[in-house]
């Protein structure tokens, strides 16, 4: 634990008590959860209050956790130069609410956000130039959510007939393979197979009192 | 006669244009030669390296850093290999620490040697680009002693080195410390106090210290604009608290100064590089923990343990504890970061990369804007893009 880190957290927190979730540190990191409505309050305030002057947005990325409601979380990583510190900022999102972009506040976030949109879908209320970064141009699909498979929809060549570069399905000589490391002895669990059978009824059809003593 | 009618009109600079620094599609629109919009489009070099390291053991992730900024491989993998040590709580021994220090300065040289020279190139000075190729190329047989490849090293790993230093290795670069140092005199001579070069870029690109912080500027960007900020003083990692050195800053914030600033890194460098070899002491180069580095060679003909552990490593891989982490290096070209989820598994759930030329980029726009079509090269050139790490 790192006690200019916990004074910096409970200062946040202490300030900002409707907009901030939760404050964790980890590693010696520490992270503060925000509300999505509430990322250009809480990036304003880190970025102007004397305590923090987070004045550099070094990074905005999302990451993707499909089996959660709001799948992605969106990360704001700052660097305050004057405290020597960093600070992560967290909201979550799903593919239909918009984040309210942080462009007003850093003029860096342009394009993170931009790449959050292009690779994951993110949407950004009040981006002024939302367009795709890094995919081709008319590309369709988020390639970095966990559902798009590695291998894409899609694999362009150059045609010699039509003289141009055509798209057309991937097609794979070999079926994708994916190894599954989880090795059987590592994660034993407790139950077995069939272990399951050990506890179901086994005359569900008759009354309770005309079963054989002993049984549920 | 009637006044012409001039209206700003489209240009496409690149994507196939040596001034570009690669695949850089730069869409201006332009008042006679004056530029009044840059719209960088970028991506055309996207090899989707994130999500490959999604699926690709922690170990096997990192060659791909190599990929990234291909002009200074083994300093994008050093965030990686510091990432992965985070979470696992592992510290590499000092023998490996200083040399990655030794080798992340081999690698700015590189970047630095490449950099300049090629801004010199694009402003019209050939010969600085041919003297630097050629130290580049020595520089790269010091990659290629210690790692087998000129480019795709995958030396430093997570736990430390890959192997130690072959014998006699340390005595060549502290040699050869004095020659780089009088190239750099050399070319120092050439561009410094050259008029052609300080016309072409002396109040080019000119960025306050309020709008590098703005934009995310990190490295000699940022210290271009007087900022003195450098992750090896502020942040230390590996030997980098054992060393002596200053950091050079600049102080107008113009492509000619990022310019000095560099010349200055690269003798810093030499520095770092003399002391690193002076100081780096003996010992193991890896943790000495089986379930994260490999047995060495000579156990696994003898003990079946070092066998299993061996034949674990590269098939499964280590497991890393949950967690998540951002780490950073002071890359040649800034702060090159990685934000690294772990799920627990043996693979990474994200691996962001944060590259800082992808910041520079982005500010191109305002840095290109009312200077001249010319100029625009020149901004280039001093931002120090490489669009392995910009596209990923």
């Amino acid at each position: 634990m790192n006690p200019a880190l916990t004074e910096l957290g409970g200062h946040v927190e202490a300030a900002l008590p409707d907009h901030v979730v939760a404050v964790e540190q980890a590693l010696g990191e520490l992270a503060v959860h925000v509300r999505r409505e509430s990322v250009v309050r809480v990036l304003t305030f880190l970025r102007d209050d004397p305590n923090c002057l987070f004045k550099v947005l070094v990074d905005v990325c999302g990451v993707d956790h499909p089996d959660r409601p709001a799948r992605f979380d969106v990360v704001y990583n700052l660097l305050s130069l004057t405290q020597n510190l960093r600070i992560r900022v967290k909201t979550t999102t799903d593919e239909d609410n918009p984040v309210p972009s942080a462009v007003p506040v850093f003029s860096a976030a342009g394009w993170w956000e931009r790449e959050a949109w292009d690779l994951f879908g993110i949407l950004f209320s009040d981006h002024p130039d939302l367009r795709r970064i890094l995919t081709d141009y008319g590309f369709e699909g988020h390639p970095l959510r966990k559902d798009f498979p590695l291998t894409g929809y899609v694999e362009v060549r150059y045609d010699e007939e039509e003289k141009r570069v055509v798209y057309e399905p991937v097609k794979l000589v070999q079926e994708f393979r994916t190894f599954d490391f989880v090795s059987p002895w590592e994660k034993m669990t407790p139950e077995l197979p069939g272990d399951e059978k050990a506890t179901r009824d086994a005359f569900p059809d008759r009354p309770v009192g005309a079963r054989p003593a002993g049984r549920a | 006669m009637a006044d012409p009618q001039l209206k700003s009109y489209a240009m496409n600079f690149g994507p196939q244009h040596p001034a570009a620094h690669g695949v850089l599609r730069l869409v201006l629109e332009m008042d006679g030669e004056v530029v009044e919009r840059a719209d960088p489009h970028i991506g055309l070099l996207h090899r989707g390296t994130e999500k490959l390291i999604e699926y690709k053991t922690y170990l096997q992730a990192v060659p791909y850093f190599d990929r990234l900024d291909y002009v200074a491989p083994m300093s994008q993998e050093h965030a990686f290999a510091l990432a992965v040590e985070k979470l696992l709580g592992l510290k590499a021994p000092p023998r490996a620490q200083y040399i990655r220090v030794l080798y992340a300065e081999i690698s700015r040289i590189l970047n630095h040697l490449l950099n300049i020279t090629s801004m010199a190139l694009d402003v019209g000075a050939l010969t600085p680009f041919l003297w630097g190729f050629e130290e580049r190329e020595k520089l790269m047989e010091f990659y290629e002693r210690v790692s087998g490849a000129r480019l795709h090293a995958a030396y430093f790993r997570p736990g430390g080195v890959a192997i130690d230093m072959p014998a006699g290795l340390a005595e060549d670069i502290h040699a050869y410390c004095d020659r780089i140092a009088k190239v750099i005199e050399d070319l120092d001579g050439l561009l410094t106090e050259n008029r052609i070069f300080k016309q072409r870029t002396v109040d080019i690109g000119t960025v306050t210290e309020e709008q590098a912080y703005d934009w995310g500027f990190s490295g000699p960007m940022l210290r271009g604009s007087g900022v003195a900020w450098d992750l090896r003083k502020a942040q230390p990692y590996d030997a980098y608290d054992q060393m002596d050195f200053d950091i050079p800053v600049g102080r107008h914030g113009d492509s000619y100064d990022r310019y000095l600033v560099r010349m200055e890194e690269m003798r810093q460098s030499v520095r770092i590089m003399r002391q690193a070899i002076e100081k780096m002491p003996s010992g193991p180069v890896k943790v000495d923990d089986r379930k994260v580095a490999p047995p060495p060679r000579a156990d696994m003909k003898r003990s079946m343990e070092a066998l299993i552990h061996h034949f674990k490593l590269y098939t499964e891989g280590y497991h890393v504890p949950a967690g998540e982490t951002y780490t950073a290096v002071e890359a040649p070209k800034g702060e090159f970061g990685v934000y690294l989820v772990s799920d627990g598994t043996n693979k990474p759930y994200r691996c962001k990369i944060r590259a800082p030329g992808f910041a520079f980029l982005q500010a191109l726009e305002f840095m290109s804007k009312g200077h001249m079509l010319a100029d625009v090269v020149a901004i280039i050139g001093s931002m120090d893009i490489v669009f392995g790490e910009i596209d990923r």
